[in-house]
């Protein structure tokens, strides 16, 4: 899959940020999950071929950090955390609830393609827990009733 | 000066309306620091203050910033500072709050360094997830190169430093500085071998710093009040102030600032309001993050500064104060650690790489009560095994707190294969 002419345009510019080309590889892979949503083997080879690196590379890199997915997620990516701070304050329970309330597992995704819903580590907001991050943002200081009307609030 | 009457430095603006802005910033006496380095001081001037500062790092080990600089080659030629917000030691979340806050002060402070050690581009390594904090410090950083504070010849003083911000993707492991500076140049979060080490061989092959956000936020406050002036905050050898990050079972978890020193009672029972539920009384504390070994209820008199948490068989680690009430199964607690430790190994080294994997099926086991009694010390050996062993740190990091869960509530594990149920008697978690 090729990136969208204004996705390529701001692929040019973060190349143009580093002297060391590899160095924009990260940010290239954001760019164009921003774009869809997730990473596709083509979008690999892609990146690999524009970069002038070999396709294992980039391969090697999408595997290696969480936040680069390889299957479309939902709409409304749910992360939830399970960390110790989270844990102890309640995020079993949430999680519980979601599965329950979503009918899908850790790592599933809605079959109307409207939520996904995984556990993560520590998000760096524990004197918030237990808490979320949806998309781009944090949900924080979560209890039962506010997250069902955050999931109400998302189309 | 008794804490009560502290008044904080680091956090002085974060209430201030509109605190993010380039011009709060200035009411407030923000980049006056800078000027004054740059105008009136050489880069060696500095230097100097922040050795004379006892400042140590903020991002863990605690190691004295001065003279970490110092191991940089003086002179000209290319060399780098990377400051490292990739901040994800489970427990903390005191540099989000500065970068979402006050993003200028820990610019100011990032410029500031850059110029005691001759570095031109400065590298920002902020953590992926951090969406706002980036969004935010990108918007800073273009505030004050508008206002000549950043790039060509910064407020007409000759020193250029250009600021690239670069975000990570996803990996507690690129924390750990030799990964982060391999994720820096675009390949997968890998430790280096040390030596060499960054001062010598860093980011592309050349000299480089690796520091701490709220470190390099403590910068503006040396040049602008002095280094004895800032080393009169906290103990010898433990000076200046501090971000305490609280968070468990208190009433009022958040970061509170205070000088190093504090005793970790009065943060808890005066400042973090006490523990959530009068009925379940103070278990433990892991004081500095999930990678340092736990204080039990009957050894948490103690201060919490560098020296004084090592002579109680602790580290202060990031000061991610972790309070845990008796509602909490500590054969539980490990396990979840252990997961996130095995989630997050490298797997460069085979200790580290299969040692948390077994942990996580021994702990599981004694979880489900199908534990045996050599567990106990399988898991201690496996530690054993597991420090000291490994190419970075983060065997330690979770090879110690092993150690001391098993030892400190030996009696807990125990309870799990005599009894094949918890001692604890859990409580619903307040949702
Ligand atoms: C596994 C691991 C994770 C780390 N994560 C962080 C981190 O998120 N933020 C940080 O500042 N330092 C982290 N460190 C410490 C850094 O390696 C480095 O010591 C620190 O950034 C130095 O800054 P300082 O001298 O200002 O403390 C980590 C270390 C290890 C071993
Ligand atoms: S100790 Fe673990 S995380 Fe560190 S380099 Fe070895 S395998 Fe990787
Ligand atoms: S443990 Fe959940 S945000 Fe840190």
């Amino acid at each position: 899959m090729i990136p969208s002419q204004a996705t390529q345009l701001q692929i040019d510019s973060a190349i143009k940020e580093y002297a060391h080309t590899r160095s924009a590889l990260l940010a290239v892979l954001h760019l164009i999950q921003r774009e869809r949503g997730y990473i596709a083997v083509e979008d690999e080879s892609w990146v690999a071929a524009r970069l002038d690196l070999p396709p294992a590379e980039v391969a090697g890199v999408v595997s290696f950090y969480t936040m680069f997915r390889t299957k479309p997620p939902g709409r409304h990516h749910i992360q939830i955390c399970r960390t110790l701070t989270c844990q102890i304050r309640g995020c079993r329970e949430l999680v519980k609830h979601l599965e329950k309330k979503l009918g899908i597992q850790d790592g599933g995704v809605t079959p109307d393609g409207r939520y996904s819903l995984i556990t993560v580590e520590c998000l760096g907001s524990c004197g918030t827990a237990p808490m979320m991050q949806v998309n781009d943002d944090y949900h924080e200081n979560l209890t039962l009733e506010r997250l069902d009307a955050l999931l109400d609030s998302m189309k | 000066m008794t804490s009560q009457e502290y008044r904080p430095l680091l956090l002085k603006n974060i209430h201030r309306p509109d605190s993010t802005s380039l011009s709060a910033y200035r009411e407030s006496g923000g980049y006056k620091a800078l000027e004054r380095a740059v105008k009136e001081m050489t880069p060696e001037q500095v230097l100097e203050e922040v050795k004379a500062s006892g400042l140590r790092g903020r991002g863990g080990a605690g190691f004295p910033t001065g003279m970490k600089w110092g191991f940089l080659p003086k002179g000209p030629g290319e060399k780098y500072l990377v400051l490292n917000a990739d901040e994800s030691e489970p427990g903390t979340f005191k540099d989000r709050l500065l970068m979402e806050r006050d993003p200028h002060l820990v610019l100011e402070g990032f410029l500031i360094s850059c110029y005691a050690v001759g570095c031109t581009h400065g590298y920002i390594y902020i953590r992926g997830e951090f969406v706002d904090p980036w969004r935010i410090l990108l918007k800073a950083v273009e505030e004050a190169r508008a206002a000549n504070l950043a790039g060509k010849s910064i407020l007409g003083s000759g020193f250029d430093c250009e600021i690239t911000i670069y975000r990570g993707a996803g990996a507690y492991i690129c924390g750990e500085e030799t990964a982060l500076l391999e994720s820096l140049e675009g390949k997968r979060g890998m430790p280096r071998l040390k030596p060499p080490f960054p001062a010598q061989v860093g980011l592309y092959g050349k000299p480089t710093s690796v520091n701490n956000v709220e470190t390099i936020a403590n910068v503006p406050l040396i040049v602008e009040m002095g280094s004895s002036w800032y080393a009169g905050i906290g103990r010898p050898k433990n000076t200046g102030p501090k971000l305490y990050c609280l968070s468990g079972h208190v009433r009022k978890p958040g970061v509170y600032e205070f000088p190093l020193g504090i005793p970790l009672k009065e943060l808890i029972f005066e400042h973090a309001g006490g523990l959530l539920r009068e009925t379940r009384p103070l278990k433990a504390v892991i004081p500095g993050g999930s990678s340092v070994p736990i204080l039990p209820a009957d050894k948490c008199d103690v201060l919490m500064d560098f020296d004084s948490l090592a002579a109680a068989g602790t580290m202060l680690g990031s000061a991610g104060v972790i309070v845990l009430d008796d509602s909490v199964c500590i054969v539980d607690a490990l396990l979840n650690l252990a997961r996130f430790y095995a989630h997050e190994s490298c797997g460069q080294c085979t200790p580290c790489r299969e040692g948390c994997g077994w942990y996580v099926q021994i702990l599981e086991r004694l979880e489900k009560g199908e534990g045996r009694s050599s567990d106990l010390d399988l898991l201690l050996d496996l530690s054993d095994r597991i420090q000291g062993n490994t190419i970075c740190p983060l065997g330690d990091a979770v090879a110690m707190p092993v150690r001391s869960y098993v030892t400190v509530f030996r009696n807990e594990f125990q309870y799990h294969v005599d009894h094949k149920k918890c001692l604890a008697e859990p409580a619903p978690a307040p949702v």
